[in-house]
């Protein structure tokens, strides 16, 4: 998705000439459009005060933000410490078997983002993973093949 | 407000929404409404009750009936056999791992049983959403009392006299930063509350976010009285969205009852909050990179001194601590010092939270007092290990700390004896491991985790993290040789003295503990080419077990490894070449054929 003008002005609207808000307006910015897209990036700058290579250098820091466009479809497997020790890798790996692609990484359609995260606090239901924002407890490798099966046939249908 | 005979406390808390607590709350209104209950009966969504594993949960009060694991469709039974008829639903109870006969109390239930609450004193039993709730339990009477009968000088002595200690992990006396705070030079000051829990395994803060907002925004209104602060900011990981909408709906209401903002309780005194969102970055979590966070740039650390409490958001004088820590204050000043300080050791006062997770039956959130012992946290409270599996260590403090090995499981858990075991109380991570866990496995695990989250900017921490992890990978493959144990202990020396902060400082320590209790483990990865846990993919390897398999095809099925021989009541064969010690095959294997076993050093 690309942002419009109007847009771009209205989320950075009641920041203007805020350093402070940098991070604040970079994360509605990624909100709005799962990534931040290079104009925004540029309009951010222009509308904080704050100078392009400090807006990259934040944008690049945080975890949380993505220079890149991401899945229609996020898969997010949980590697915290008691995901770990309850076999989370594993199902990594079935994540990026069936997917064909490493953590971090889109699927070249456009599709799917697989992402790893360090902890999402929910341990009691380990090993977690979160896909399109619901959460999956206790998963093995067949129930994230199921998951997907899942997506791929509404998709389909 | 009108009163009810019952009411029905539902846990809200993330884990049991993530299965469903949501569900079964419209579920038990729309009951109750059907039997015309509603001037009866009433739901309310609390905050984390903290036996996570057993969720969806309900507590009928004032019967103190505890029902777990709730799905919908008990939902209609529930609601007639108990609220209408009186009689408890026994099915819906919990049981003990080792009984066989349901408990139906609360208050008898071991996991509960063992548990002193402070700082989670509201949890399971108010409504966090209503500022109401918060103030019938004694809620901001700590701060009216604070604002209305005690001097500034008087709230930091009091702090002080109680031994509060930072429940961040340092354990650094809290009096002692404020008072730092208070003397310094320099207007604005500034407070903030560091929610930024990132270590994996710890999820405290969170639930003392999610259960109780009221009680850490009570803390910083009497911290901002104490060092005169006119504002302050709660930063909050974005990881945690429950947990920031629950805080700013605590922060609207406090303001609407003029307990925050302008002229607080009508005494003059004004102060404010502000939350900021973290985006995703663990070092943000030390407090020098949180303050540059909060300023909007890169959350780098800097050298100290100068100490926040001299020169911190802006330059200016500012008191950061812990969610943790900021709950615990009303308390302190409702009940004084003195009752505080009853609780607890000699060097740590109060209680702690701790998330006990991993190999463990109650998984959940407990608060004991400081000093109690770790096989009381584990066995009394958290049932032990499932599985019949035996203990093997503990994990507390995340990144930043260490594994306890059994013998030390009398060890009190304080912040010196932890120290002196070579872990730290860190945020309050515990994390149980059981024979199955690898030890160097686990070293590497942690060390990925700091070479990644390390914010780059002092070398031994980018470099020295980096070049562990690089020699702990070697070993868990199987390639290591005698002098690779050598080099990990001096660069974890390195690493710990020349790194700039904390996050680096103690990165070293969870492979320090490792090889410190667990040498063996690491020399039978290096000599002997085995992984004693059947950990590391290297060096074990799978195998059908002739004599045990029946040919159900299962594993065939599940792998193309298991070799063209397996036909139906034939015995299967797992083609060595092709295996990639997925293990799916030990998965599928049903549990009354066992045919499939792993195995380490075989051949080598």
């Amino acid at each position: 998705m690309r942002p419009s003008k109007s847009e771009l002005e209205s989320l950075t609207g009641k920041a203007k000439g805020q350093t402070r808000a940098l991070i604040q307006v970079l994360q509605d910015v990624q909100d709005r459009f799962h990534w931040l897209p290079p104009e925004a990036l540029e309009h951010v700058a222009g509308a904080l005060g704050v100078p392009l290579v400090q807006v990259y250098g934040v944008a690049t820091f945080y975890r949380s933000f993505s220079l890149e466009p991401r899945g229609r479809h996020i898969c997010t497997v949980c590697l915290g410490t008691a995901c770990h020790v309850r076999g989370g890798s594993a199902v990594l790996e079935q994540f990026e078997r069936k997917l064909g692609i490493p953590a971090g990484a889109t699927t070249p359609d456009g599709k799917y983002t697989l992402e790893r995260v360090n902890c999402l606090g929910a341990c009691a239901l380990a090993p977690l993973a979160v896909v399109d924002g619901r959460y999956h407890s206790r998963m093995t490798e067949a129930k994230a093949e199921a998951v997907l099966a899942a997506i791929e046939k509404d998709e389909g249908a | 407000m009108t009163a009810v005979r019952t009411h029905l406390l539902l846990c809200a808390g993330t884990g049991c929404v993530s299965c469903g607590a949501f569900a079964i709350r419209e579920g038990l209104e729309a009951e109750v409404r059907r039997r015309g209950l509603e001037g009866e009966v009433r739901v309310v969504a609390t905050g984390c009750n903290g036996f996570c594993e057993r969720g969806p949960i309900v507590l009928v009060q004032p019967d103190g009936i505890f029902y777990q694991k709730l799905a919908p469709a008990d939902i209609p039974e529930l609601v007639e056999e108990h609220l209408v008829k009186g009689r408890p639903v026994r099915r819906l109870m919990y049981v003990p791992p080792e009984g066989q006969e349901p408990v139906p109390r609360m208050k008898d239930i071991e996991f509960f049983k063992h548990q002193r609450l402070v700082v989670l004193r509201n949890r399971g039993r108010i409504d966090p959403e209503r500022i109401e709730e918060y103030i019938a339990t004694e809620g901001y009477a700590g701060a009216a009392k604070a604002l209305g009968e005690m001097t500034p000088e008087g709230i930091v002595t009091e702090i002080s006299a109680s031994g509060l200690r930072g429940r961040g992990g340092a354990g650094f006396p809290t009096g002692t930063k404020w008072a730092a705070a208070r003397r310094a030079e320099g207007e604005p000051k500034y407070l903030v509350c560091n929610g930024d829990e990132g270590d994996p395994g710890a999820f405290m803060d969170r639930s003392v976010l999610e259960a109780d907002p009221h009680a850490v925004i009570e803390g910083m209104v009497i911290g901002a009285r104490a060092v005169g602060a006119s504002l302050g900011f709660l930063y909050i990981r974005n990881e945690y969205p429950l947990a920031i909408e629950r805080i700013g709906k605590a922060l609207g209401q406090a303001r609407d009852y003029g307990l925050l903002g302008q002229d607080i309780l009508g005494t003059g005194f004004d102060f404010d909050l502000e939350v900021v969102r973290g985006a995703g970055a663990f070092v943000s979590g030390e407090e020098t990179a949180l303050l540059a966070s909060i300023e909007g740039g890169r959350a780098y650390p800097r050298q100290r001194p100068p100490y926040p409490a001299q020169r911190g958001l802006w330059g200016k004088p500012t008191v950061i601590n812990n969610v943790e820590t900021w709950a615990n204050v009303p308390s302190i000043i409702r009940r004084g010092a003195a009752w505080f300080a009853g609780l607890g050791t000699a060097g740590s006062k109060g209680t702690k939270v701790f998330s006990l997770v991993g190999k463990i039956a109650n998984t959940g959130l407990v608060e004991v007092p400081m000093g109690i012992s770790l096989r009381e946290i584990v066995y009394a409270i958290g049932g032990g290990i499932p599985g019949g599996r035996d203990f093997k260590a503990v994990q507390i403090g995340g990144p930043s700390g260490g594994c306890i090995p059994k013998p030390l499981l009398d060890l009190p858990v304080d912040y010196e004896s932890l120290k002196s075991a070579g872990s730290m109380m860190g945020s309050g991570g515990m994390i149980v491991m059981d024979e199955d866990t690898c030890m160097v496995d686990i070293a590497l695990y942690f060390l990925r985790f700091a070479e990644e989250e390390s914010c780059g900017k002092c070398s031994p921490c980018r470099v020295g993290t980096g070049e562990m992890a690089r020699l702990l990978a070697k070993i868990t493959a199987g390639q290591g040789e005698a002098t690779d144990i050598v080099r990990l202990e001096d660069l974890a020396a390195t690493v710990r003295q020349a790194s700039l902060c904390g996050l680096g400082q103690t990165a070293p320590n969870p492979v320090l503990t490792t090889l410190r209790y667990f040498r063996d483990e690491y020399e039978a990865h290096v000599f002997d080419k085995r992984c004693p846990a059947l950990v590391c993919k290297n060096l074990i390897s799978f195998a059908i077990d002739p004599e045990k398999c029946v040919g159900c095809l299962l594993c065939k099925k599940a792998c193309p490894a298991v070799a063209s021989a397996g036909e139906l009541k034939k015995v299967h064969v797992i083609d060595p070449a092709a295996c990639i010690k997925f293990g799916i095959c030990l998965g599928v294997c049903p549990a009354r054929v066992r045919a499939v076993v792993k195995t380490t050093g075989e051949g080598r």
